[in-house]
């Protein structure tokens, strides 16, 4: 029997606004318990101004073996980038 | 998800600039401000596809009808970020589309004007998207975290919109006598529905008291209107192109642009249904909403037989 409780994944947001970015894992009895190890863990020095935790088992993850399959069709397709554009010469501020 | 740490009272949180994020509490008034206005930015992102979607089989050229294909579904997927934000706040999506459908919800006045020649696919990514990057610049800084990140996301895809449109309209201008006309006959009739989509005077407007206490909105209508005429008609004028506003000019006392009185009769008359698409953008969007009801039906369907 396992008794190291339920493994949970780590989000903190650095900043006020900003993204929240994963950090890590946590293993926890409930959602409360998660998010005091996740403070201890993975905000001893002030990394964060929020955290959120998620139980592991409901991320879904794609495969590397995949990425050149998900990935490799946005590479040919750089119009999609404004430094693609040639602007007249003088125009400001476009 | 619970919160461990106490949340401090909303106000004095938004007067320190920290941002609102999905679980703080916060003012009813609050939440539904931000759902009428990030739904109606998610719909106007959706509805905008259209005029352009018209231009796709007809683009000029093979680059150019790639360009525009990754410009629309740009904005398909802004929409999504921007549904997705609003979302956060405990609206669903069903509800936000029946919004629409009911009139409820708005979307963005412009994209009730038709998309009549190729050089109309210049001037919206040029003057619309232009427009809709200045307001949009300033919603970075919006209070609500989930918006926020959202436009961050969304002002960084923009800046190809906007030079791709000004590409067009620099090609033009350097064309025939023809394209010559096409460019400026667009200009004109997308020049004033751009400021309107500002909304608008400040001195005229109902929302925004409580946006600015709150720090939804950072700028003014006509602040924001000022800017973008500021920064615009120098482009205009390295291309040829003339802002259809006899009264423009530049004020050297204000260091700013004064321009002609906005006609305020027409605003209305659109947002009020009567513009030249409105029923053509709302009849289409129904329809395809509801023939692909199937689809997410069928999706539904197979997840269950899996389990």
């Amino acid at each position: 029997m396992d008794t190291q409780l339920d493994l949970w994944e780590v989000f903190i947001q650095g900043k006020s606004g900003g993204n929240y970015t994963h950090a890590g894992s946590v293993h926890a009895a409930d959602s409360n318990m998660a998010l005091q190890n996740a403070r201890d863990i993975y905000t001893r020095r002030n990394e964060g101004s929020s955290i959120w935790v998620i139980p592991s088992k409901y991320v879904v993850a794609s495969n590397p073996e995949d990425a050149d399959m998900l990935f490799d069709p946005a590479n040919e397709k750089i119009y999609r980038h404004p430094t693609f554009y040639v602007m007249p010469e003088g125009a400001k501020q476009i | 998800m619970e919160s461990v740490i106490v949340s401090s009272d909303f106000q004095s949180k938004i007067d320190q600039d920290a941002n609102i994020e999905p679980k703080d509490s916060m003012p009813d008034a609050y939440r539904e401000h931000l759902i009428r206005q990030i739904s109606q930015h998610a719909h106007s992102e959706v509805i905008g596809m259209q005029p352009e979607g018209n231009w796709i089989t007809r683009a000029p050229s093979l680059r150019a009808k790639q360009i525009l294909l990754a410009k629309i579904q740009d904005e398909g997927g802004h929409g999504l970020y921007l549904y997705s934000a609003a979302e956060t706040l405990g609206i669903s999506r069903d509800e936000m589309i029946r919004q629409l459908h009911s009139g409820k919800a708005k979307y963005s006045n412009i994209f009730n004007y038709p998309a009549l020649t190729w050089a109309d696919i210049g001037a919206i990514g040029w003057l619309v998207d232009g427009a809709a990057i200045v307001n949009q610049v300033s919603l970075q800084r919006t209070s609500y975290g989930p918006y926020a990140r959202a436009m961050v996301r969304i002002c960084k895809e923009e800046s190809f919109h906007q030079r791709q449109g000004y590409e067009i309209m620099t090609k033009m201008m350097n064309g025939t006598e023809a394209q010559k006309q096409m460019a400026q006959d667009a200009m004109n009739r997308w020049w004033w529905p751009s400021l309107m989509m500002f909304g608008p005077h400040d001195s005229d407007s109902p929302h925004s008291g409580n946006a600015f206490t709150w720090k939804i909105k950072r700028k003014s209508n006509d602040e924001l209107r000022q800017k973008f005429i500021d920064k615009t008609v120098q482009q205009a004028e390295v291309i040829g192109l003339t802002i259809p506003d006899p009264e423009l000019r530049w004020n050297e006392t204000k260091q700013m642009y004064d321009h002609g009185e906005i006609n305020w009769e027409e605003f209305k008359r659109v947002i009020n249904g009567n513009g030249p698409c409105n029923r053509q953008r709302m009849e289409h969007h129904m329809h395809v909403h509801a023939e692909g009801a199937w689809v997410r039906e069928a999706a539904e369907a197979y997840a269950k037989q899996q389990h």
